[in-house]
């Protein structure tokens, strides 16, 4: 395990910010941390880049340990952060070669590199342009390729894509993706289950700063149900008839069902109802969000 | 540390003093406010009080002085803000993550400052003598002035760099600039302290900056400075000490929770 945590706790002042937290990472696999606002997921990522301490619990990178050893840790891991951690007054390439030096590549390695990383996220264009001038998915992308410029072997990405637009969000995946086909281990923290479900190979829930669920992105699918099928009625006996015979959860002039979100499915279920003389009003389908994960595991 | 680990410190404070030289190359705010005010401080003082104020000597030749510790003082007390910009954006946790020595990161600022204050300096002392300034120094009492100043500036500018580092926000650090351009007022910088009140005349006759100035003074228009010279290089090495110490000691403490 490239990534190990146990027990982990953490309090400022009276609030328990983390109750006990357990978790890895195999090597080159990416772990998404699931989880609402103030779960403690920027916590957790801050203890394992040696920026937070814990007040319980261990923790080792690449079998470094983060309390006592924090400088091996920190040369074998990289940090993109929630903000966007990039000097608005110097242009992308200044910010990547300062990095690159202060990871001690040499003058030459360092632009080289600089130069690589611009053209993979799509930066060349802006490259002399000073940061303050970019957008915030630029932002993003400088800030991440500036992780990336010794080559880490353990990426942590805490919220990559918060705040972005579509069109920079996917940019971001397509990066993270790439990253990920080489080899490199990535833990993640997001609030958007889709994210976790297209990036991981592992997610865990967090929820008030303790892991509420781990699995692959099907297990949570599969205990939470996948795609919801609603069926609104223009009247109580229509819906009672539906319920007869389909098995949902009726609520207001509503059944709900779990669907696997094929046309099939529905077309079945439009069938069933049709041969027992109901006509459903409205027919809508989603899929599940953070908060029917959230009802489902914590109800 | 070992031959390699010195080697790094070493790369690591020369990217780091890189960095701060060309961010406050841009900051073009600071930069203008810490050339233009010097200026305008001693226009101020020569042409509007000067005629008003009995110094035994020509004003300008008593005031360039004070002009040069007010400019520096105040030059490098923005330190302060430079590094709680640091402290309070998302770039000290870029900069800690990465595995570099943790007095770099302020060497560069500190190293800055200095290169700031040495051109408002220079800029100050070619306009005092278009002015009408008439130093009688020789070349060693140039270098003593400058060598002194220059030990004045990297004090403050590490005192300052302390502040930033503790500071909740870039304004709150600059309440220090506000009081490094105030205090000269409680000095022998612009008016001989016997001039004060008498309760003042003990507060600014003990204050650091009065000997200092009053050293500077010595050497620039050739009265020699004689006990107020070591007053004064106590002082600023004493302060030197103190500031690096706090600075760094803070800046571990706060980047290691
Ligand atoms: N430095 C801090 N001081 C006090 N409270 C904090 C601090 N950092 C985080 N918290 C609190 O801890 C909780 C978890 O925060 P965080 O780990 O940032 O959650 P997340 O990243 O999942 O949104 C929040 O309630 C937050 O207000
Ligand atoms: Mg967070």
């Amino acid at each position: 395990m490239i990534v190990e945590a146990t027990g982990l706790r953490k309090s400022f002042g009276a609030t328990e910010v983390l109750t006990g937290v357990d978790l890895h990472v195999e090597e080159g696999s990416v772990l998404a941390l699931l989880g609402p606002n103030g779960a403690g997921k920027t916590t957790t990522v801050r203890i394992l880049t040696t920026l937070t301490r814990p007040d319980a619990g261990q923790a080792t990178v690449a079998g470094y340990d983060v309390l006592r050893e924090p400088a091996q840790v920190r040369s074998v891991i990289s940090l993109t952060g929630q903000y966007a951690a990039v000097d608005e007054n110097q242009t992308g390439r200044e910010n990547l070669v300062m990095v690159g030096r202060l990871m001690h590549l040499g003058r030459s390695a360092a632009r080289r590199r600089t130069g690589e990383l611009l053209d993979q996220f799509g930066l060349t264009q802006a490259m002399d342009r000073r940061v303050k001038t970019y957008s915030g998915g630029m932002r993003r992308r400088l800030d991440l390729a500036m992780s990336l410029i010794a080559r880490p072997r353990v990426i942590f990405l805490d919220e990559p894509t918060t705040g972005l637009d579509p069109a920079s969000r996917s940019t971001m995946w397509d990066a993270i993706g790439e990253l990920v086909r080489g080899g490199t281990t990535i833990l993640l923290t997001t609030q958007y289950l889709e994210e976790a479900d297209r990036l991981a190979d592992r997610i865990m829930v967090l929820d008030k700063g303790g892991i509420v669920a781990t699995g692959t992105a099907d297990d949570l699918k599969s205990q939470i149900g996948g795609e919801r099928i609603e069926l609104r009625f223009a009247d109580e006996r229509q819906l009672l008839k539906a319920s007869g015979v389909l098995d949902g959860i009726a609520g207001q002039l509503v059944l709900n069902l779990p669907s696997d979100g094929t046309a099939a499915h529905l077309h079945h279920v439009l069938d069933v109802l049709r041969d027992n003389g109901v006509v459903p009003e409205r027919v809508s389908s989603h899929r599940p969000t953070l908060d029917d994960v959230f009802l489902a595991l914590t109800a | 540390m070992s031959h390699q680990g010195a080697a790094a410190a070493i790369s690591d404070t020369v990217t780091m003093i890189d960095r701060c030289v060309r961010l406050m190359r841009r900051n073009v705010d600071t930069l203008f406010v810490s050339i233009l005010l010097p200026l305008l401080m001693m226009a101020l003082f020569v042409y509007v009080f000067g005629g008003a104020i009995d110094t035994g000597t020509e004003y300008i030749n008593y005031v360039v002085p004070g002009i040069l510790l007010l400019t520096t003082g105040y030059g490098a007390s923005n330190t302060a803000m430079a590094v709680a910009d640091d402290m309070t954006t998302g770039m000290i946790d870029r900069l800690r993550s990465l595995p570099i020595r943790s007095f770099a990161v302020l060497t560069g600022h500190v190293t800055a400052s200095i290169a700031r204050n040495a051109v408002s300096t220079a800029i100050v002392i070619a306009a005092s003598l278009a002015m009408g300034f008439r130093p009688n120094a020789g070349p060693g009492d140039w270098l003593a002035a400058i060598g002194l100043m220059l030990l004045y500036v990297l004090a403050l500018s590490w005192l300052a760099a302390g502040v930033g580092v503790i500071a909740k926000s870039v304004e709150s650090a600059s309440t220090l600039s506000f009081f490094m351009l105030f205090l000269p007022y409680l000095s022998s910088a612009f008016v001989p302290p016997e001039t004060m009140p008498s309760w003042l005349q003990p507060v600014s006759e003990h204050q650091p900056i009065t000997p200092v100035i009053e050293t500077v003074r010595g050497f620039l228009i050739g009265a020699p400075p004689g006990n107020d010279g070591w007053i004064a290089l106590a002082w600023c090495t004493g302060l030197l000490l103190f500031s690096f110490t706090l600075a760094t000691s803070l800046y571990r403490r706060r980047t290691s929770r």
